[in-house]
This record gives C-alpha cells, sequence and structure tokens, in this order.
C-alpha cells in the first residue's frame, strides 16, 4: 500500500518498544535470520505451508472475519491474508533472506496482532487456516530469540516450574489448603481432595488461578462437593493445564508439559481430566499436546468446565436453588466453541440457571474474539492501547446486547476475561464480567 | 500462418494437454508425500464424511454466512466458475472438433447458450479486475501475477468470442483463441489457479478437523 493511512502511533509498525523483540533482534544478523529460516522451512514446512500459501487467491474474503481489520477501519494491513502477505510469504518468497527488522515487525504482527482464533477460516473459501501460518511465524521467532517479553517470561516460568506464573510447589498446596479452610466456613464438611489415587475425575486449572483468582478452585469445590463428585487435584507439578509455549513457537515445552499433565493424572489413576474454565489451556491440551505427543486424541477422556457443569445438571447431581435474576448475554470462547463446539452445552446451562438470555450478535462459530487469546494478553502492558483499539468491533457487540437488556456477560475463559475485562473498561461499557462457576456457585443448592 | 494454425491445432494441444495432466499429477503427488513425511497428522485427522459435509457447504450457494454477507461476490463467483468450467467443455465447435478428430463427441451447447456463458467469464473477469483494483485489502493482496492471471483467463474466452462472430481479424483471433487456451491448461498446476484442484483438499482438511476433532461447523 503505497498511501499511507492516517494512523495513530500505536497503528504504525514498530512503534511499541518491547525489551524482548528489541534486544533479540539486536542480536540477529541477517546470515543467522537466513540459516534458521531455511532450517525451518526444511524441516517443518511441509505440505500444509504450501498448499495454503499457493492456494490463497488474495480474494480477500477473510478480512471482515478479523477483529483487528473491522476495529483497525479496515486497514488492510490488518486483514487475515494482509498478515500473511507481511510475514510468511514474503519469509518464502524471500527463501528467509530477511532483515532483523523485518523480523522485529514480523514478530509483533503474528504476536501482537493476530490472536489464532480461527474464525477467518470459516470465512476463507479454502479453509485456510491462517492461525497455523502465524504459528509457524511464531516458531520462526522462537527459533531466532525474538519474542515479546511478557509472554517468554511465562514461557521461562513453564520450563523452570512447569507451571506459567512462577507458583512454587509449597504455594500451590498452601492455596488448595487455604481455599478449602475458607469454604469449609460455609460448608464445614467439604473437602479438597489432593491425590487421591484412582479418583473418577482429575481436575486441573492453569496458573493464573492459584495466583490470581483462587476464588475459582474455592467455587469449583462447593459444585464438586454438591455434586458428591470423586475428584481430585494433585499436588505435585501437572497440576496446571495452561500452555502459553504453545503461542510463543516452543513446541517441544509444549510437549513437556502436556506429558507431565497427563502423567500427573495417569499416575494417580484418574479416570478422566476436568479442566477449569480456559479456553487456552483446552485447546493445548485437547487439540495440540496430544499430537505433538503422538496421539490422536487425549490418552484418557478430557472434558471442559462447560460439559461437565451441563452433566451435573442433566443428571441432576447439582439443583438449582434459583435463577440468576439479571440478564446476562454469553461470549463463545474461541478455543471451546470453534475448537470444540460447545456453544450448545454452555446455552443449555444458561437457560437452565438464569432468568434472562440475550444473545450476541453474531454469535456460536461466529462470535468475534476477546482479543486477549492466542498470548496475546499475555505480551502484555505495552501493547495494552494496541489490544483494546485493536477489538473496537467487540464493544461494540457488547453494547448491542447492552441496549437490549444485558448486564452481565458470561465467559467460560480465562484469556477471554482478560480481554473483555480490557474492553469493559476502556469503553465504559459497565458491564460486569462472569465465569460460569460464578454463577453456578451464586444459584446451586449447597450441600 | 498456416503453419502456426497447424502446430497451435495439433502438437501444442496434446503438450498442453499433457503437462496440465503431468504437473497436477506430480504437484499432488509431491504434496502427498510431502505431507506424509512432515504432516503425517493430516492422513490421521482427515475423514471423508466431514470433508463433504465442508464442501458441499462452500460449493452450494449461499450455503456459508461468508457468502451470504457477499451476496453479489457469491453470485458473480458462482457463476462464472461454473460458466468457465462448462463453456470449454461442451461448446459445438470444441465437441465437433474431437468428433471430427476421434469420432465420438458428447451434447453440446447451443451456440446462443455458449456465446452468453462466454461473454459472462469475460464480464466476470473484468468484475474480478475492477473488484481488486477498486477494494483497499483487495488491492494490498494484489500481485502483478494476480492481474495477470485475469489476463490469462480472459484470453481464451475474449479471443473466442471474436473468433466465432467473425469480427475483423478473427484468423488471427482463433489462433489467439488456441494459443490461449493451451496457455490456460498449461497454467493451471503451476500458479494460484491449481486452487482449482487444491479446493476440495483444503477445505476437506477444514471440515475434517473442525467436524471431527473440534465438534463445530466451519461454513
Amino acid at each position: 500500500m503505497k498511501k499511507q493511512n492516517n494512523l495513530n502511533n500505536t497503528q504504525n509498525p514498530g512503534q511499541i518498544h518491547d525489551i524482548g523483540i528489541k534486544r533479540g533482534a539486536g542480536r540477529l544478523s541477517r546470515e543467522k535470520i537466513a540459516s534458521v529460516l531455511e532450517k525451518l522451512i526444511e524441516t517443518e514446512g511441509g505440505a500444509r505451508l504450501s498448499a495454503y500459501i499457493n492456494t490463497c487467491v488474495h480474494c480477500g474474503l477473510c478480512s471482515d472475519a478479523c477483529h483487528h481489520y473491522l476495529s483497525r477501519g479496515c486497514d488492510p494491513r490488518f486483514s487475515p491474508a494482509g498478515k500473511v502477505k507481511q510475514t510468511v510469504s514474503t519469509i518464502l518468497a524471500k527463501k528467509g533472506k530477511v532483515s532483523p527488522e523485518f523480523i522485529k515487525r514480523t514478530c509483533e504482527i503474528a504476536f501482537t496482532e493476530c490472536n489464532l482464533c480461527r474464525r477467518c477460516q470459516l470465512y476463507c473459501p479454502f479453509g485456510i487456516d491462517i492461525s497455523y501460518l502465524m504459528l509457524f511465524i511464531r516458531r520462526a521467532c522462537h527459533l531466532l530469540g525474538v519474542v515479546p517479553q511478557y509472554i517468554q517470561d511465562t514461557a521461562h516460568s513453564h520450563s523452570a516450574t512447569m507451571n506459567q506464573m512462577w507458583v512454587r510447589d509449597d504455594e500451590w498446596i498452601d492455596t488448595l489448603q487455604w481455599q478449602e479452610e475458607e469454604a469449609r466456613d460455609e460448608i464445614p464438611d467439604l473437602r479438597i481432595p489432593i491425590d487421591k489415587q484412582g479418583a473418577d475425575i482429575f481436575y486441573s486449572v492453569i496458573g493464573p488461578e492459584p495466583k490470581f483468582r483462587p476464588q475459582l478452585i474455592y467455587q469449583m469445590a462447593v459444585i464438586m462437593h454438591a455434586a458428591g463428585a470423586d475428584w481430585t487435584l494433585p499436588s505435585a507439578p501437572g497440576w496446571d493445564n495452561s500452555d502459553m509455549c504453545m503461542y510463543t513457537g516452543d513446541v517441544e515445552m509444549t510437549a513437556r508439559l502436556k506429558k507431565v499433565h497427563f502423567e500427573a493424572a495417569i499416575g494417580l489413576k484418574n479416570k478422566r481430566i476436568v479442566m477449569g474454565e480456559c479456553g487456552h489451556a483446552f485447546r493445548s491440551v485437547y487439540d495440540v499436546g496430544n499430537r505433538l505427543l503422538g496421539w490422536k486424541m487425549p490418552p484418557l477422556p478430557t472434558v471442559h468446565a462447560i460439559s461437565f457443569y451441563s452433566e451435573l445438571l442433566e443428571e441432576g447431581r447439582i439443583e438449582i436453588d434459583h435463577k440468576f435474576e439479571r440478564p446476562v448475554t454469553f461470549h463463545d470462547p474461541c478455543n471451546i466453541v470453534r475448537g470444540r463446539g460447545l456453544h450448545e452445552t454452555a446455552r443449555y446451562i444458561i437457560n437452565r440457571v438464569c432468568k434472562t438470555f440475550i444473545e450476541l450478535e453474531p454469535n456460536r462459530e461466529h462470535n468475534f474474539c476477546c482479543g486477549a487469546g492466542g498470548g496475546v494478553i499475555n505480551c502484555g502492558p505495552p501493547f495494552k492501547t494496541k489490544r483494546v483499539e485493536s477489538n473496537k468491533v467487540k464493544a461494540d457487540q457488547l453494547a448491542a446486547a447492552r441496549e437490549k437488556g444485558a448486564e452481565v456477560v458470561i465467559a467460560p475463559c480465562h484469556n477471554c476475561h482478560g480481554g473483555l475485562e480490557e474492553i469493559i473498561e476502556h469503553y465504559e461499557l459497565g458491564m460486569e464480567l462472569m465465569f460460569l462457576s460464578d454463577i453456578l456457585y451464586e444459584c446451586i443448592k449447597k450441600k | 500462418m498456416h503453419a502456426i494454425y497447424e502446430l497451435a491445432g495439433g502438437f501444442l494441444v496434446w503438450a498442453a494437454l499433457v503437462i496440465f495432466a503431468g504437473g497436477t499429477v506430480i504437484r499432488m503427488a509431491w504434496l502427498a508425500a510431502t505431507a506424509r513425511k512432515k504432516d503425517a497428522a493430516v492422513f490421521h485427522y482427515f475423514s471423508f464424511y466431514y470433508a463433504l459435509r465442508s464442501i458441499l457447504h462452500w460449493i452450494v450457494p449461499f450455503a456459508s454466512r461468508n457468502m451470504r454477507l457477499h451476496p453479489v461476490m457469491t453470485a458473480v463467483t458462482f457463476i462464472f466458475h461454473l460458466c468457465l468450467i462448462i463453456t470449454p467443455i461442451f461448446a459445438a465447435a470444441h465437441v465437433i472438433l474431437i468428433a471430427e478428430s476421434w469420432g465420438g463427441g458428447w451434447w453440446y451447447l447451443p451456440d446462443a447458450a455458449a456465446d452468453i456463458m462466454t461473454l459472462t467469464v469475460i464480464l466476470g473477469c473484468v468484475f474480478f479486475l475492477i473488484r481488486r483494483i477498486s477494494k483497499k485489502d483487495v488491492r494490498y493482496l494484489s500481485t502483478a501475477g494476480d492481474y495477470i492471471l485475469l489476463v490469462i483467463v480472459a484470453a481464451p474466452f475474449l479471443s473466442g468470442y471474436w473468433s466465432y462472430h467473425q469480427w475483423s481479424g478473427f484468423e488471427i483471433a482463433g489462433i489467439v483463441h488456441m494459443l490461449s487456451g493451451e496457455l490456460l491448461l498449461i497454467c493451471i498446476p503451476f500458479t494460484r489457479l491449481f486452487h482449482m484442484i487444491l479446493f476440495p483438499f483444503t477445505r476437506g482438511y477444514a471440515g475434517s478437523e473442525f467436524g471431527g476433532m473440534r465438534s463445530a461447523r466451519d461454513w
């Protein structure tokens, strides 16, 4: 595009200072980049890469799928195919002979201008998987050592502790016991069973739960108790099902993390894994980690909290004491809706528990991304303004539901919470954000 | 000129057909072998049922949300592609030539229909060209190759139309028609026109993953 649009600074390439990108690129030379990229294309750039890149007829039909593009005044650089053009297509055309400056910009696009939400795959007539292409670029960035600092820090935490948040082993156990103690004030015989051999359910959460949102563990314990579930959490690493390495391109670490997670459940002889309300972790365990470890499907049944809650309601194992009064709307998270088709299951729960349900438009598989997923929010504060500006379309979508009366937004995903929280605050929407477990905790009969 | 006519109507037809078929087979074989080596999972996740389900939603007009969002583009695309494929196979002149050369032949289109369909392809190319230039996002994506391909696709139809109507210089138009048709065939396996062959595979794979693994719809 020859003519420069009238854009503000956050939209102009390379304006955001990120030390991980800057220092990483500073260590590179053209020769080093070429040798790394050539090797990557040779070893990992297979038939999918070739088919996707060469099938794209540059029709632009993917543009309208992308919240970045729609939110940025339809700036073509933010369209899915536009991002491919600026990154992977150029790298392939130049056979990896690109400059450190190019890698900086490429890194920023792949990490902060695409949420890997796969909405565009539903809009491309050929089903081209842009998230696969952006992950290929992130893999390249990882191998080149050019990754935004904040998300790289979480990847380091994964490597060192096998959890995302530098939670120490004793802190984890301590948090579980603390939540058990708190919950016993409310329900005296409640337990949070640790390392229970042979329990039906291996419950796993993401690192940020013990770190920032321990009440979610409390709430789940109350739900499990009410349902009379035979459940447990492990004391050792493997309790954290999250995975930022999947998003930094560190596939070796992703495989290690998922192995530890599966082995924790298998080691305790638990019958299945129930995962907390997180989307990316579900993608990592259900769709990505299993493949990296050589399993077509996860080695033991793995379900997201939504499926679990719905099962409890259907089987009558939990009962609704009173319906949730305030009108709610529901944000379909990409990784469990486009990634697992749980949209109707979630609606079943909401209709059972809430009095008034107002749909977002568009919804289900066509819902707009939260703007945080795909590791984008994990790139941290340097990109906050960019993130919220890149998702005005989400703000408009939420505002339309608010006009119809919705007061509460339900989002059963941690990343979505992060993203929607920023959007609700920035665009002054005045809506409250909740997990399904918040609603269930409030409305079920506690035993 | 007679010599060129002979060449374009004889040897080059065969050459173009062989290059088209051979190129397609070789490229598909390369993709399959590379997938076996580097993307082996593709074969495990591929499901005929879900592939077909997805393909059907994308070859039936307005069956996907994106098609409904762009009704003009959808209508033009469908009509254009249908005419592009049907016209050369069922044009009376083509069928008669084949029948005269090898005997046999098959049903052919009435001349008036083929005429309209040819014009539709030409106008379709003009539509795509205007869209490519006028839509900011499409213009941004467009490379020189994309414009050249449009010309390559339009050329045999334009020259065919010209020669059928016997406008001035139609003898030359006839030769251009044969040469450009051969060029179009040759280009299919080596350019983005290969989307014609790859469509069922990329769409089918997306459908397989969405349907089989993720229990979600991809249209």
